[in-house]
Formats: C-alpha cells, sequence, structure tokens
C-alpha cells in the first residue's frame, strides 16, 4: 500500500491507495503513529484511493482519532469516503466518531 | 463448486477478496452486494487467521462457493481451533470513542452484511463458516 504525507499550515493529510486490510492496515498504524509523535493531531485522511477497508483499518482510525481529540488538540477527519466503505462503516455505526467530508479541501478548510 | 486453498496468511487477503468478487459478480449480485460479500469474507478469514490459528502464519483456509438461484454462498473451511460463540463479547454500538472495544466487531458486521451466516465444528473434518447473500429483489 503506498501512504504519502502531507503537512500544510493548519493540518496534515495522510492520503493511502489501495486496500486498507489486516495486511496493509498495520503499516497505517505506523504511519499514523509517526505523525501523532511529531506533534500532530490536526488530521486529514484522503480516502480517495483507499478502494476497500476491512474493520482492521477502521480500528486504525479509531485509535489515532483517540490519540488526536485527547486534552482537545486535535482531530482525525476524513475525506472522499467511498460510498461503499462508508455505508459498512454505517453499519457497525463507526461513522459517528469521524466528521467526513465530500473532499480535501472542505476537510483541510475544517480546520 | 470452486475454490480456492491459500495460507492462512494475512498477505492472502487480497487475493481471496479477488476470487469471491468474481464469484459475486458471476452470481449477478450488485456492487454494493460484491462488496458486502468481500468485507464479510475479509472479516471471516482474518478472524479464521488471527483466532482459529492463532496468528501463526501457520494452517490453510479453503473458500469455496456455489451460485444459487437467488444469491451466492461461501463456505470458508479451516483446520485451526474452534470458535466458542460464547467467547465472542458483544459488540457495543453505543459505546462513546474512548470506550470503544474492537472485541465483536468483525463477527457483529458479518451478520450485517450477510443474509444467512451458518457456523459448524467437527473434530475430523475441522471448521466450516457458510455465508450466504441473496440478491436483491
Amino acid at each position: 500500500m503506498e501512504i504519502t504525507t502531507t503537512e500544510l499550515k493548519r493540518c496534515t493529510v495522510v492520503k493511502a491507495v489501495g486496500r486498507v486490510d489486516s495486511y496493509t492496515a498495520p503499516e497505517l498504524e505506523e504511519v499514523f503513529k509517526g505523525v501523532n509523535d511529531q506533534g500532530n493531531y490536526k488530521l486529514v485522511f484522503d480516502m480517495t484511493d483507499v478502494d476497500f477497508m476491512s474493520s482492521k483499518g477502521w480500528w486504525v482510525l479509531i485509535e489515532t482519532q483517540k490519540v488526536c481529540k485527547r486534552y482537545n488538540r486535535g482531530e482525525l477527519v476524513l475525506a472522499n469516503v467511498l460510498d461503499r466503505i462508508r455505508e459498512s462503516l454505517d453499519l457497525v455505526g463507526m461513522s459517528t466518531y469521524f466528521q467526513i467530508f465530500d473532499d480535501v479541501t472542505a476537510a483541510v478548510g475544517s480546520f | 463448486m470452486r475454490s480456492v486453498r491459500v495460507p492462512a496468511k494475512y498477505e492472502y487477503l487480497a487475493q481471496i477478496s479477488k476470487f469471491v468478487g468474481k464469484a459475486a459478480d458471476d452470481a449477478n449480485l450488485d456492487d454494493a452486494a460484491i462488496y458486502a460479500v468481500q468485507l464479510a469474507v475479509d472479516e471471516a478469514c482474518s478472524n479464521i487467521m488471527e483466532h482459529a490459528y492463532l496468528g501463526k502464519g501457520q494452517g490453510e483456509i479453503i473458500c469455496s462457493y456455489e451460485i444459487l438461484e437467488d444469491g451466492l454462498k461461501i463456505i470458508l473451511s479451516d483446520m485451526g481451533k474452534p470458535l466458542n460463540p460464547e467467547d465472542v463479547p458483544v459488540f457495543d454500538l453505543s459505546a462513546t470513542l474512548e470506550e470503544l472495544n474492537r472485541g465483536g466487531a468483525g463477527i457483529y458486521l458479518m451478520h450485517q452484511l450477510m443474509d444467512q451466516v451458518h457456523y459448524e465444528t467437527d473434530p475430523q473434518l475441522g471448521n466450516k463458516l457458510e455465508l450466504v447473500k441473496r440478491k436483491e429483489r
């Protein structure tokens, strides 16, 4: 899985390409941890090119959200989530833990 | 019935996903149902790798399918440790972010995505999970 990180003035954008499953989720987890370790807690996850996401991937996002929201220091927001992924998030009630924006510009603008 | 046999390792999840995706397409399921089958099978196989085979990367999973008149049946077989349904925590949908606990989420999701989920275990034949997805009427 290809993951890129871009630091902007107001937040950091993490973009992943491909499948997030039990095999690739640890890679994503490492990237988010690294971003947090550098003191970045205002994050956008650009999901434009994520075509599959299992619960293992959502737990990475949930754990990252917990870290970001601690002490009100930030938040992880999601951008451009495929309908089918969003529907499966809704099924387990997980979409309530995230703000979801239609595109990256809107997500970045939320900070 | 067609089937594929893969090592119980996470790197094979994509291959299984492709296999069942093609099966769901051949069964004329719509795009949402194809994704539901792929996601349910991924959750099931991840659980087999993690819990039945204890995450050691040993053992195999056989994934078979049968196209039904009104949908698709997927059968996952393994020879790992049997699942005791009483050990599976009930997934709490109303938890706050801090309370949220991952236990039971995969199985809960599987039941939400599929029309039928049936599990059986046999000391000789191993574990068998049947998942059925029916076409939208």
